[in-house]
């Protein structure tokens, strides 16, 4: 809280290059030449200045996982991506389906100290689809819990995700659905098209996401609730999402940085680090969710990261766990994807990974544009820094399991700032 | 040739038939009175099956020992393997016993091209999953070859024109996909024929027809292959009843009528008598099925000699 920072020269959300100081938690002044004052000057001239990071989808692996995962290493790579809060999956062991393991995961990440973390609640006990879990419970406790899932699985009995939408009203709550009929999917292994045909891996069809998205936007509209839709990944379900939101019914969406990357070919040597679930699609889907971002049919970006242990992804397709990190480097696929391509500009990147997901979250106090009496979360980010491989092995996450190793891509995290308190700085953690 | 034998799209038209002509030549030695050569001698050929198929295990231990290599066979029963050792554990064991070829069978499509990334030797897929089963198709299309191009001057020759014809589950067939690759491969023209709900998708990107009317394709096929249907697949919905399967793909004797005089009848075993192939059928003249598994040995044989020879000089 001691800390004061001058910022010298960054250029807000890409506009002019601009001072902010750093105050007693707050953006205290804006302006142009501004006075050192007493205050650590960091020189940002190049530097984009963004609202701190949000993630709405991330997979901390702690409680039952510590191998792949803990809520101080997945916050630090949280950090180091530029992130300010994040948002725990309720899929650990034991299952985030309590107040009480809610609250450990939030304590543990208050200790950790490098981003504010929201742990998720499960929808139902266990991730079993079959009994709602406490949600009043976990929305009462001291996580102040607002975003419910059992993301892993999807909520496939209608009547159970009808009633879990009309119950979280009462605390302004919203489900997280991870959509992906299971009766469509019994054993899928990658996107149902001709890669997996040739392949022999049993297919995921686009319609087992699509069927899932059309039936709860209509439950959304029907009990006037919150749904969320996670992952979103084919062209499909962005037609589907895009005619809810015509509507005016309460239906936001986030797609993660590889769906905007990456497509199914990739798995044409069965290289595990492409399991994913839901999984990659096709370049016309990926060219169909980057524009989904752009015009804000799909709300924000949320990484999905998934951290698994070498074990987990060193065996055959089948056998291998789904998922992959995304956190330090979901801002510079985003400027990839999205802004090298001319579809977003700074000021877009923004509001989709910050101001929407905070939004969407509920979170307070994260999300806000950068002015004077805002919070001071914040990032400063190197859009110039020229492309450079990814190399897992530097990553802060305790999972090596990135599909965009070897891979060049532009940018770098500069340093990021927690209520004023550096957590990155020149692309490395405080402690 | 490719260092691995993982798919029937390893190899191009000359490695093609430059097996089936070393299969022939191996043949023709098989028919004298000294069966074994030298070939391998000093080379270790790992038979490393996790699925029962003691067919195909049989017959690749045969094709190496004839050529005089050692072979271990490694079963996934009764070793470290069923007590949950991982594919890649079981590599770095196989790779320390100085394994110069893994022949593989798994149930878990990709999982031989998995395993030349955690061993040195070659590697030949022995069937994966619902991947591909590339030497299956080899003595498939050395079968043809021997039935169809009789005569000495089949040698250098492909498949050119062959009219197949392939019959059944060809979605879950690790038989029709390399079939398909290899015999496109070697210029057969080859026909899919499957209920709709066992056809792959985007067959059509695959260098084939498909359809589903059997009787209209068995009028102008030179080769008919029926594949194993398992009944397991009803209850997944793929198709009503057994009965109705047999009535509308099923191959019996008055279906056999329908094919042109010199067409040949071909199954990759195991069969499933009176489900998608008639008895009278299977034991017919026109059927390859216990020729198919003679060829078995020879065609493994050339892909061992092939791939593994020239180590095996080079050591000498
Ligand atoms: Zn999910």
């Amino acid at each position: 809280m001691s800390e004061e920072w001058l910022v010298k020269g960054a250029a807000i959300v890409g506009g002019e290059p601009r001072d902010i100081r750093l105050k007693d938690g707050i953006i205290s002044e804006i302006g142009t030449g501004l006075a050192a004052a007493g205050a650590t000057v960091l020189d940002a001239a190049g530097l984009i200045a963004l609202p701190g990071l949000v993630d709405l989808h991330t997979h901390l692996r702690e409680p039952g996982r510590e191998d792949a995962e803990t809520v101080e290493t997945g916050t630090r790579a949280a950090a180091l991506g530029g992130f300010t809060a994040v948002h725990a999956m309720a899929n650990t062991e034991p299952v985030a389906d309590t107040a009480g393991v809610v609250e450990q995961v939030w304590r543990l990440g208050d200790q950790a100290g490098y981003v504010d973390v929201r742990p998720v609640g499960a929808v139902t006990v266990g991730l079993g689809g079959k009994q709602l879990a406490e949600l009043g419970a976990m929305a009462d406790s001291a996580a102040r819990v607002r975003v419910f899932s059992d993301d892993g699985f999807c909520v496939a009995d209608p009547l159970l995700m009808r009633r879990a939408l009309e119950y979280v009203k009462a605390f302004d709550g919203v489900i997280a659905q991870h959509a992906q009929e299971p009766r469509l999917t019994e054993g899928a292994q990658l996107n149902e098209g001709e890669v997996a045909s040739r392949l022999g891996l049993a297919g995921w069809p686009a319609a087992a996401e699509e069927a899932i998205i059309a039936r709860d936007c209509l439950l959304a509209a029907h009990v006037d609730a919150a749904l969320h839709v996670c992952h979103v990944s084919t062209a499909g379900s962005v037609e589907i999402i895009r005619w809810a939101k015509s509507k005016g019914w309460r239906v936001t969406a986030e797609v993660t940085p590889h769906h905007l990357l990456l497509t199914d070919d990739l798995a044409g040597d069965y290289d595990t680090r492409f399991k994913v679930n839901p999984p990659l699609r096709t370049r016309g889907d990926v060219e169909a969710l980057r524009h989904a971002l752009r015009d804000g049919t799909i709300d924000c970006v949320a990484t999905d990261h998934a951290p698994h242990p070498v074990e987990a992804k060193e065996t055959e397709w089948a056998a291998a766990a789904n998922g992959m990190t995304g956190l330090e480097t979901a801002l510079r696929v985003v400027h990839k994807a999205m802004v090298d391509t001319g579809l977003l500009d700074w000021a877009g990147v923004a509001t989709r990974m910050s101001i929407r997901p905070a939004a969407i979250g509920r979170v307070s106090g994260h999300g806000n544009p950068l002015r004077e009496g805002a919070p001071a979360n914040l990032t400063l980010y190197d859009a110039a820094a020229g492309e450079t491989p990814v190399d897992p092995a530097a990553h802060a996450s305790k999972s090596r399991n990135s599909p965009f190793a070897g891979l060049p891509l532009p940018g770098r995290v500069h340093s990021t700032f927690l209520r004023g308190t550096a957590t990155v700085l020149d692309g490395k953690v405080t402690r | 040739m490719n260092r691995h034998l993982i798919s029937a799209a390893d190899l191009d038209r000359d490695d093609a038939i430059g097996i089936l002509d070393t299969a022939e030549e191996l043949a023709r030695a098989e028919g004298r009175p000294i069966r074994k050569l030298p070939t391998l001698r000093g080379l270790t050929v790992v038979n490393l099956f996790y699925e029962d198929s003691t067919r195909t295990r049989t017959s690749f231990e045969a094709a190496a020992k004839r050529l005089s290599a050692d072979v271990i066979n490694f079963s996934a029963k009764g070793s470290s393997v069923a007590k949950g050792e991982s594919l890649k554990d079981t590599a770095l064991t196989l790779e320390a016993m100085g394994a110069d070829a893994v022949v593989i069978r798994h149930p878990a499509s990709g999982a031989p091209r998995r395993l030349t990334d955690w061993v040195s030797g070659r590697v030949i897929n022995a069937g994966d999953g619902t991947h591909e089963h590339p030497t299956q198709a080899l003595l498939d299309a050395f079968t043809m070859r021997q039935r169809l191009a009789g005569g000495p001057d089949r040698h250098g020759r492909g498949l050119d024109g062959v009219r197949v014809t392939i019959v059944g589950d060809v979605l879950h067939s690790r038989v029709a996909r390399s079939n398909v690759l290899l015999l496109a491969t070697l210029g057969a023209q080859v026909t899919l024929v499957a209920p709709p709900t066992l056809m792959p998708y985007a067959v059509d990107t695959w260098p084939c027809r498909a359809g589903y009317d059997i009787d209209a394709e068995l009028r102008k096929s030179d080769v008919v292959m029926m594949l194993r249907v398992q009944q397991e697949r009803m209850s997944a919905a793929y198709f009503p009843t057994v009965r109705e399967y047999r009535r509308r793909y099923g191959l019996d004797s008055s279906r056999m009528a329908l094919l042109p005089e010199h067409a040949i009848v071909m199954h990759p075993g195991p069969m499933n008598r009176g489900v998608e192939i008639a008895a009278e059928v299977a034991d017919s003249d026109r059927s390859t099925i216990v020729a198919q598994v003679a060829n078995g040995v020879t065609v493994r044989m050339a892909v061992l000699y092939l791939m593994l020879g020239g180590a095996a000089e080079g050591s000498a």
